[in-house]
């Protein structure tokens, strides 16, 4: 045995030497004996009735078992989906999106299933669609969802499908005195979450039940839906999530598991389904958002009101994506003491993919437009950028938002700290810019985690969580807690995850909870076997149990004498051995009368400063140095911290200058692909890239953690914005700051003059 | 539908293989599907991503954009061959953990073989060098700062290290093809 590992050290990933090694084993990497490979049956358009569906082409290739459509399904057809049971198996009588599949062809092979799936053929009429939030909000706009689906919904005869609002103070008398306001509109594209592991799936007959395996996020949740769908109970449902190979948000909600629960049952084989990048594209994606903001200041930069509407352009069916534009709009108004403040953010259905979680969940859309337009007021008022935000920013207690978790941090630390890293005010080389934003997001407002620890005869333990490592890391930081708490090097710690039927349920890995909720439960598990643990060693000791004290992995006896637990285990457990189980739980129960059904456990908090140059030849952004600063509370891992940290904000630089989706006039995705679709790459990383975390344990985690992995993401875009305004004098309002919109933008600039708004 | 198949003989990781494969199938699928090594990943499959990077011949190649014939004769390593027989790490890979270059690891297999190639043609590689050695490889985790702290930290390291099994084989048995046989027995494309 080694030493005990601690928290607050950055010990190798656990899992890390089966991912240099190639032996670590993602979805499609499991070969199931006798197992069948799917294709999706697509249409080269958006929206399209489906007046018929010609199998027998498809059917007549020897080795092809299956061609499954809606009309094979139970009827009607069954709906599901996180948050309204509205996205169907199979289309059901039109497809309502570029890649929404028809039909699942089952074949013998991969590359056979691809080859039956273009012969199936798919007799359709397209129809009128909307892919824009104009286009989806005018008058005679052709409906997305029929309103027979939207039963007592007054919107239902519009593509609005629900409007959120948020309001406090007095919002019109505060337009009314205020001498300054500012009011502008932005634009956030539809960008994709790109992991570079494609979803993958598969279903098989296990015994007289099922089980499936998914990259999925949150297999409990999985679990659920695929039970009641084919009237199994949880019992007889088992999920397997093998660690996914990136998420972001994206594996959070079931999307072809259904399809391939209901070819498995009918073939009594297992199918499995590993998804091209392209499908993957169609499958995830960031909702589009076009922001106005209207902001009135005092005289000395204080904010009187936030007036922030934001349309979120959402896809077909719900998925999560409604939840996203109530929970990510909510803090609109940023981290600031605002007296009045409206929000309304209106979900829009619209004929494409449909829109889900991505690390960030709707805070960086609103973000952006309301971070720049505090940049745009604190020019008009000749008042710092830093200074505006430092005069503005809540402190620790403070009910910034009436009714919601009071600020939790010493945010203003965060801001000082990446201001003074980059030398903010101090002279800038000619041709570059600084920008400098800040960001919250809320982090879960309900939850609900339980773990299972066993601390073995020898001292090893075995740690159960339902988590999913997609990456960030919490299989090392359970560990960590888990050998901090009894002792045990961390290479002495297993900790399993990912199997319904051995983990004890976890809600779900989302919102950055993982280390505070899934952490809590697992030290709450830990302090159920020290128990057990005092237990035994007063009766070994013959001391009174309530006079020992177990923590950091010794056991304390009132003579003072510290054991380890294993000088405890051997003697206590005696000759039969056995071993100690902790059950441990934590909860967030909601809260009924809160508008998002619960307040946040925590709020991230991140300070971005960028410092970019300008080519302006070719409108080429470079970011010369990149600061983020995030309020974690404690880093129990503080490699992974950053990590997280430095992969948040290179995300955030790829929706900044280069990621979005574009369309043609039918609907379909032109840039479909790694070829168009451009990702940061090891070439277009920040000269300098510098992460910091602000430590001051005030989170509701383990020894003061919070969540953090999304912080970094919410102010690369204003912060960049800002930078090159600063640089050129140039502003642009509409992402990704792209070499041609740049130059596009300073073409315009130099052929208007300076009475076009430019300042040099 | 029939497809037209051919033998194919190969060492990969310095082990002779044989396999029957498809006129069509790219070395990606030969490797993952018909001699089962799934440590080479597939994402984009249009030569974009790097999660599919092996060495063909001492090369850095897209696995996805090779056909499985082309490889017919060639040493190929692929992650799994970094590591000892005794499944000692490679400094390389020793270093992407030390450093924590590692964090969902889907596209680690390919950094890796990237970082390998790299280091195999500049044994203390610029920053410049390893930006763009290793530009053809996507991390969406985004820990490209590591990664280069790894490839730093395996470049001081002695470059007899940095060999793979397949090269030391080729180098002391002149060739590991020396050992490779045609066999169609137990193939089933």
């Amino acid at each position: 045995m080694t030493a005990p590992a601690r928290v607050g050290e950055s010990p190798n990933r656990v899992g890390g030497i089966g991912r240099v090694t190639g032996a670590q084993r993602y979805l499609a990497d499991i070969q199931l004996a006798d197992a069948l490979h799917a294709g999706l049956v697509t249409l080269d358009c958006a929206r399209a009735r489906i007046l018929g569906v010609d199998a027998s082409a498809a059917l007549a290739l020897p080795g092809v078992h299956l061609v499954l459509t809606a009309a094979d399904l139970p009827q009607p057809v069954p709906r599901f989906g996180p948050q309204r049971e509205d996205r169907p198996v199979l289309a059901v009588g039109e497809t309502k999106y570029h890649g929404e599949p028809v039909a699942l062809v089952v074949a013998d092979t991969r590359e056979l299933a691809e080859q039956a799936a273009a012969l199936v053929r798919v007799e359709h009429e397209e129809l009128p669609a909307v892919f824009t939030v104009a286009g989806a909000l005018a008058a005679d706009a052709p409906l997305v969802q029929d309103p027979s689906l939207r039963p007592d919904d007054p919107l239902a005869r519009t593509n609005v499908l629900r409007e959120h609002r948020a309001e406090w103070g007095d919002l019109e008398a505060a337009v009314a005195a205020a001498p300054v306001v500012v009011e502008q509109r932005y634009t956030f594209p539809m960008v994709t979450h790109f992991a570079i592991e494609p979803h993958a799936f598969m279903a098989a007959p296990d015994g007289d039940g099922l089980a499936v395996w998914s990259t999925i996020q949150h297999p409990n949740w999985l679990q659920r839906l695929i039970a009641g769908l084919v009237g199994m109970p949880l019992s007889k449902v088992r999920v397997y999530a093998p660690d996914p190979g990136g998420a972001f948000g994206g594996k959070q909600h079931a999307k072809y598991e259904p399809a391939l629960v209901f070819a498995a049952l009918r073939l009594g084989r297992p199918v499995r389904l590993v998804l091209t990048l392209e499908e993957t594209f169609q499958a995830v994606r960031r909702a589009a958002c076009e922001s106005r903001v209207r902001t009135g200041f005092d005289r000395d930069g204080r904010i009187l009101f936030q007036d922030i509407e934001a349309d979120y352009l959402i896809g077909a069916y719900t998925d999560i994506a409604d939840r996203v534009v109530g929970k990510g709009s909510y803090p609109a108004a940023g981290p600031y003491n605002v007296p009045a403040v409206r929000i309304v953010a209106r979900s829009v259905l619209s004929h494409t993919v449909p829109s889900t979680a991505f690390r960030g969940f709707g805070n960086p859309q609103v973000n952006w437009a309301v971070e720049s337009t505090l940049d745009e007021g604190a020019r008009l008022l000749g008042i710092d950028r830093l200074d505006i935000r430092l005069r503005n920013l809540a402190r620790r207690g403070d009910r910034f938002i009436p009714f919601d978790t009071p600020c939790d941090g010493d945010w203003a630390e965060s801001v000082r700290l990446a201001a003074g890293r980059i030398g903010w005010g101090t002279p800038l080389l000619p041709g570059r810019g600084r920008g400098i934003a800040v960001g919250i997001k809320s982090g879960p407002t309900t939850g609900l985690s339980y773990s299972i620890v066993r601390l073995l005869v020898d001292g090893s333990v075995v740690v159960y969580a339902g988590t999913s490592d997609m990456g960030q890391g919490a299989r090392t930081v359970l560990a960590q807690v888990a050998a901090h708490e009894l002792g045990a090097p961390l290479d002495w710690v297993t900790v399993v995850m990912g199997d319904t039927a051995m983990v004890p349920y976890d809600q779900q890995t989302s919102a950055s909870r993982s280390t505070v909720l899934m952490g809590n439960a697992v030290l709450n598990a830990c302090r159920h076997v020290q128990r057990q643990l005092a237990a035994l060693a007063a009766g070994l000791h013959g001391v009174d149990e309530a006079e020992i004290t177990v923590d950091a992995g010794l056991v304390r006896l009132p003579d003072g004498i510290e054991l380890t637990p294993l000088e405890i285990l051997k003697p206590g457990l005696g000759r039969l051995g056995g071993e100690l189980t902790g059950l441990g739980e934590a909860r967030k129960d909601a809260e009924p009368g809160h508008p998002l059904g619960g307040a946040p456990a925590f709020f991230e908090f991140n300070c971005t400063v960028i410092e970019a140059e300008v080519d302006e030849d070719t409108g080429d952004v470079t970011i010369d140095r990149h600061i983020t600063v995030s309020d974690v509370g404690k880093a129990l891992n503080p490699l992974q911290v950053r990590m997280q940290d430095e992969g948040a904000a290179i995300m955030g630089l790829g929706h900044t200058l280069m990621e979005h989706y574009l369309f043609d006039e039918q609907g379909r995705i032109r840039n479909l692909g790694a070829i168009d679709y451009r990702i940061p790459t090891s070439m277009d990383l920040p000269r300098e890239l510098h992460s910091e975390a602000v430590e001051n344990a005030d989170g509701p985690g383990p020894y003061g953690a919070k969540g953090m992995s999304e912080g970094a993401l919410l102010c690369v875009a204003p912060a960049v914005a800002g930078a090159i305004r600063e640089a050129t004098g140039v502003t642009i309002r509409d992402l990704p700051l792209s070499p041609e919109r740049v130059w596009r933008a300073l073409r315009d600039a130099r052929s208007e003059g300076p009475a076009g708004g430019v300042e040099r | 539908m029939p497809t037209m198949t051919m033998p194919i003989s190969l060492a990969v990781n310095g082990i002779p293989r044989v396999a029957r494969v498809a006129a069509h199938h790219t070395l990606l699928e030969v490797l993952r599907d018909d001699l089962a090594l799934t440590g080479t990943k597939e994402c984009c499959l249009v030569g974009e991503c790097g999660a599919c990077t092996v060495m063909v011949d001492g090369r850095v190649v897209d696995s996805c954009l090779v056909l499985a014939v082309e490889a017919d004769g060639a040493d190929v390593v692929t992650v799994e061959g970094l590591a000892g027989r005794d499944g000692r790490l490679s400094a390389l890979q020793g270093a992407f953990l030390d450093k924590g270059a590692v964090q969902c690891g889907f596209c680690i297999p390919g950094q890796l073989m990237a970082a390998h190639a790299l280091l195999a043609q500049h044994p203390h590689p610029t920053q410049a060098e390893i930006e763009e050695g290793l530009a053809g490889n996507l991390c969406r985790c985004g820990c490209y700062e590591q990664i280069f702290d790894a490839v730093r930290a395996a470049s001081d390291a002695a470059p007899e290290t940095l060999e793979t099994p397949a090269a030391r084989a080729a180098r002391t048995a002149g060739g590991a093809r020396a050992g490779a046989r045609t066999s169609d027995e137990g193939l089933d494309q």
